[in-house]
């Protein structure tokens, strides 16, 4: 083995050291190099839950349904036309001028195969949330299929449009099994129907795609402009920044706002805000379960909610596209009303409320957190000026949600992306259905959220959403903090819109 | 010496297998690795099918057992995250760690051997306080922030070299020096102080005074022998480096393996990071083994004990 290694290892190395392929990327070569600081390996939307394979899944191949993002009505894109039959069947009619990127002709037998295979838990499917929604699929025509849902599920069109996406028929049936004899569905090379394919994967590197030039025409998402996209990992911001100065990558986002603001002093550097579909907001302990019984009393909730500035966090720290939210969802979600319970800032009424819940001289407990440590330290400030000393617990993601799960977090600060699902039930129904994540386990939320969440009359799902939200909100089990909004950098050469569901539709852009 | 070497190779593979096993209970024990691999949306429901469907159901010391087995047989196991065969991708990112540590040891001998004799030859003059100084920003400069500074300047300002990948020769110039120069200072101290000593020796006096000329006596007698520690100290500076490139690999976006330990941490990516433990560790293990055999070609004395 150490000589297979030692001999691998010098061949590679001379061959790195003698091979100099140029790095293309700009206008001049019709390459928009995007990056981000994550890296990709799996180059499947279904086996990879990362924001950049959500992109790519929405680039390289297509659903069902399309959502235009101006009206937000969901639109036919592989299918012509859809329908309700019931409250868990949905038929669809396909279009017949669709290929894949391996050139076989898309047809209903492809649908049937994808639902049916990503429903099956058995197959491993990571992205779990976007898929279990569905029982089966069937074949009911030349051109046409029938979708059956476990139970009635109103959202299921934003997941048609933006998360369940259409393989080829026995597209995993070539997995290789692994030693312990379980297929390897990921592994198998990618193939969509989507404006781009994949040409090349290079692990936690790059992915290289070219323009499918025999996209179907007049689709929804149009044709794309450029010839050729490469997705690069460059992990450090930095960095990324250093080669966007320099050309070497043409697309970046999740500028940290003074850098954001730096670049967009230079000439040949476009920096934009937009606002994206992930919410922040800070659980309280209701129940006392992590030992900490300070916010078993309301007013003590109450207390912290007058604490938190929640405006000038959004304002110093998030960016102009970031908004106050008041209600345990985004405002951009389907049935997310903000006309609930609001806490404004009032520090003199929180220092009131500790005292009249017999903490005048303040107390001390545990604040947990696992993204951007300075707006979770903005926090840990408001509540020190009003006598609570919060000390941080800051954490990986995966460590921090176990301790979450066991009860243990007195307080703990996050934030939910939703899967840029817009749909509350992709948030509050997700936190307020008496799972692990709800902090309350409020039965009267939960049956609210029930009716909501498979209701298919948009009035009754409205009107239980906003009884269960104003609930949350006016019960303090969460203290909704703002959206996220993200700085986006590229090359003043690129016309590129960032949209509202941090989703970059790459297939749009064009160079000026 | 055979029986002794293989003794010795013994002890280290299990201390490689000791520091495999405390590597795989942390790395577990700081979260659920289900979690990692099913991302922040999945409901518990998700995530205990997840953990059904990859095995991390299984008690952690079965799971390390079975781990064990198989790389026992050469099998290390199938990447969770990465969806491929460990071996493949720890061979195919080696290279490229192996090809950075590699530049950054040349280069920190290069710049501190010649220092270090230097220094020994003029002690306490301004050649000896350069080197000295050199030393000192060596030890206080952190790596991360040197390596930004070049890419400002070099990448960025003078556009003279590329700022991230491996592609060509080019892209290790700046992460070498970012990586060696942060080793130099020891190289170069060690250097010094056993050329110092060796120089004020009396086989030393007694070469000069049989007329050798001084390049002979400095680099076939003195250096001979001043070397032999410096031999140990590269090796384990190499094996530090090949663990230890994390963060220059992250700056300058070099696809190798210190970037793959750290992902790996991240996502709990268990059957990756212990085969990467184990890796390193027998490399470790093989360049100390070799940097003893090499004291022994240099130091008759060694081999005579």
């Amino acid at each position: 083995m150490f000589r297979k290694v030692i001999l691998s290892t010098a061949l590679a190395a001379a061959a790195t050291l003698a091979v100099a392929p140029a790095a293309y990327a700009g206008k001049a070569d019709d390459t928009l190099v995007w990056s981000t600081t994550r890296e990709v390996a799996v180059a499947d939307p279904y086996y990879n839950n990362t924001r950049e394979l959500v992109i790519m899944g929405n680039t390289v191949w297509d659903g069902l349904l399309f959502r235009n993002l101006k009206t937000g009505e969901f639109e036919p894109l592989l299918a012509t036309s859809y329908k309700w039959v019931d409250n868990t069947t949905i038929d669809f009619d396909l279009r017949t001028d669709v290929v894949f990127h391996d050139g076989s002709k898309f047809g209903p037998e492809d649908v049937v195969y994808t639902v049916n295979f990503v429903s099956n838990a058995d197959n491993g499917v990571l992205t779990q949330a976007n898929v279990k929604f569905l029982k089966s699929a069937e074949k009911t025509g030349p051109n046409s299929v029938r979708i059956l849902l476990k139970e009635p599920f109103p959202a299921a069109l934003a997941y048609f449009a933006q998360a369940v996406f259409m393989m080829p028929e026995g597209h995993y049936d070539s997995a290789p099994a692994g030693p312990d004899g379980k297929k390897d569905y990921a592994a198998v090379k990618a193939v969509g129907t989507g404006p781009y394919k994949i040409v090349n994967v290079v692990a936690g590197d790059r992915v290289e795609m070219v323009r499918n030039d025999a996209y179907f025409k007049n689709g929804p998402k149009g044709t794309a402009a450029i010839g050729k996209l490469t997705f690069r990992t460059i992990k450090e911001m930095n960095t990324q920044i250093a080669e966007m100065l320099t050309g070497g990558v043409d697309w970046i986002w999740d500028v940290p706002k003074d850098q954001a603001e730096k670049l967009g002093g230079m000439g040949n550097v476009t920096v934009t805000n937009a606002k994206t579909m992930r919410i922040s907001y800070i659980a309280f302990d209701v129940d006392g379960d992590s030992g900490d019984a300070h916010f078993k009393d309301k007013r003590v909730r109450e207390a912290v909610a007058h604490a938190i500035n929640r405006k000038s966090i959004v304002e110093n720290l998030v960016g102009p596209a970031s908004v106050v939210i008041d209600s345990a969802c985004h405002p951009d979600q389907f049935g997310c009303t903000q006309d609930v319970p609001k806490w404004n800032y009032d520090p003199a009424k929180s220092k009131a409320l500790l005292k009249e819940a017999g903490l005048a001289d303040g107390f001390t407990t545990d604040i947990y957190a696992y993204r951007q440590r300075e707006f979770t330290e903005a926090v840990i400030g408001d509540l020190a000026n009003v006598g609570i000393k919060a000390n941080l617990k800051f954490m990986q993601y995966r460590a921090l949600r176990d301790l979450v799960w066991k009860g243990v977090t007195p307080l703990h600060h996050m934030t939910w992306g939703s899967n840029s699902i817009p749909d509350v039930s992709a948030s509050t129904g997700h936190f307020f259905s008496g799972g692990h994540d709800d902090p309350a386990k409020d039965p009267t939320v939960a049956k609210l959220m029930k009716e909501g969440d498979t209701s298919v009359d948009p009035a009754v799902r409205k009107a239980k959403y906003k009884e269960a939200l104003s609930r949350i909100s006016g019960e303090l089990y969460w203290l909704p903090m703002f959206t996220y909004a993200k700085y986006y950098a590229y090359t003043s050469d690129l016309d590129f819109v960032p949209t509202s569901d941090e989703i970059p539709r790459f297939y749009t852009a064009k160079w000026k | 010496m055979l029986i002794y070497a293989l003794k010795r190779l013994s002890i280290a593979l299990l201390v490689a297998i000791t520091v495999s096993l405390i590597t795989f209970s942390m790395i577990y024990l700081s979260g659920d690795p289900a979690i990692a691999l099913a991302g922040e949306t999945a409901t518990q429901q998700d995530i205990e099918n997840i953990r059904k469907v990859y095995g991390y159901d299984q008690p952690i010391i079965v799971q390390y057992l079975s781990w064990l087995g198989h790389a026992l047989q050469g099998n290390l196991g199938h990447s969770h995250y990465l969806k491929s065969e460990v071996s493949d991708v720890i061979f195919e990112r080696l290279p490229v760690t192996m090809t950075l540590g590699a530049c950054s040891l040349g280069f920190a001998l290069v710049l501190s051997i010649p220092l270090g004799v230097l220094a020994a030859m003029r002690p306490n003059t301004l050649v000896d306080r350069f080197a000295l100084t050199v030393a000192v920003i060596g030890q206080a400069l952190p790596s991360f922030w040197f390596a930004l500074i070049m890419i400002f300047f070099f990448g960025v300002a003078l556009r003279w070299l590329p700022i991230t990948g491996s592609a060509s020769w080019t892209n290790f110039i700046m992460p070498s020096i970012a990586l060696g120069y942060y080793v130099t200072p020891a190289v170069m101290r060690l250097t010094r102080a056993g050329m110092i000593e060796v120089l004020s020796s009396d086989y030393i006096r007694t070469a000069r005074a049989k007329g050798l000329r001084p390049m002979v006596v400095l680099f076939k007698h003195a250096l001979r022998n001043a070397i032999i520690p410096v031999v140990s100290l590269a090796a384990v500076q190499f094996g530090f480096m090949l663990g230890g490139s994390i963060v220059i690999e992250t700056i300058f976006a070099i696809n190798g393996l210190g970037q793959l330990a750290w992902e790996s941490i991240l996502r709990a990516d268990l059957p990756m990071m212990q085969a990467i433990v184990l890796v390193l560790s027998c490399f470790y293990i093989v360049l100390t083994f070799l940097a003893d055999l090499l004291n022994a070609f240099l130091d008759p004395r060694i081999r005579v004990s």
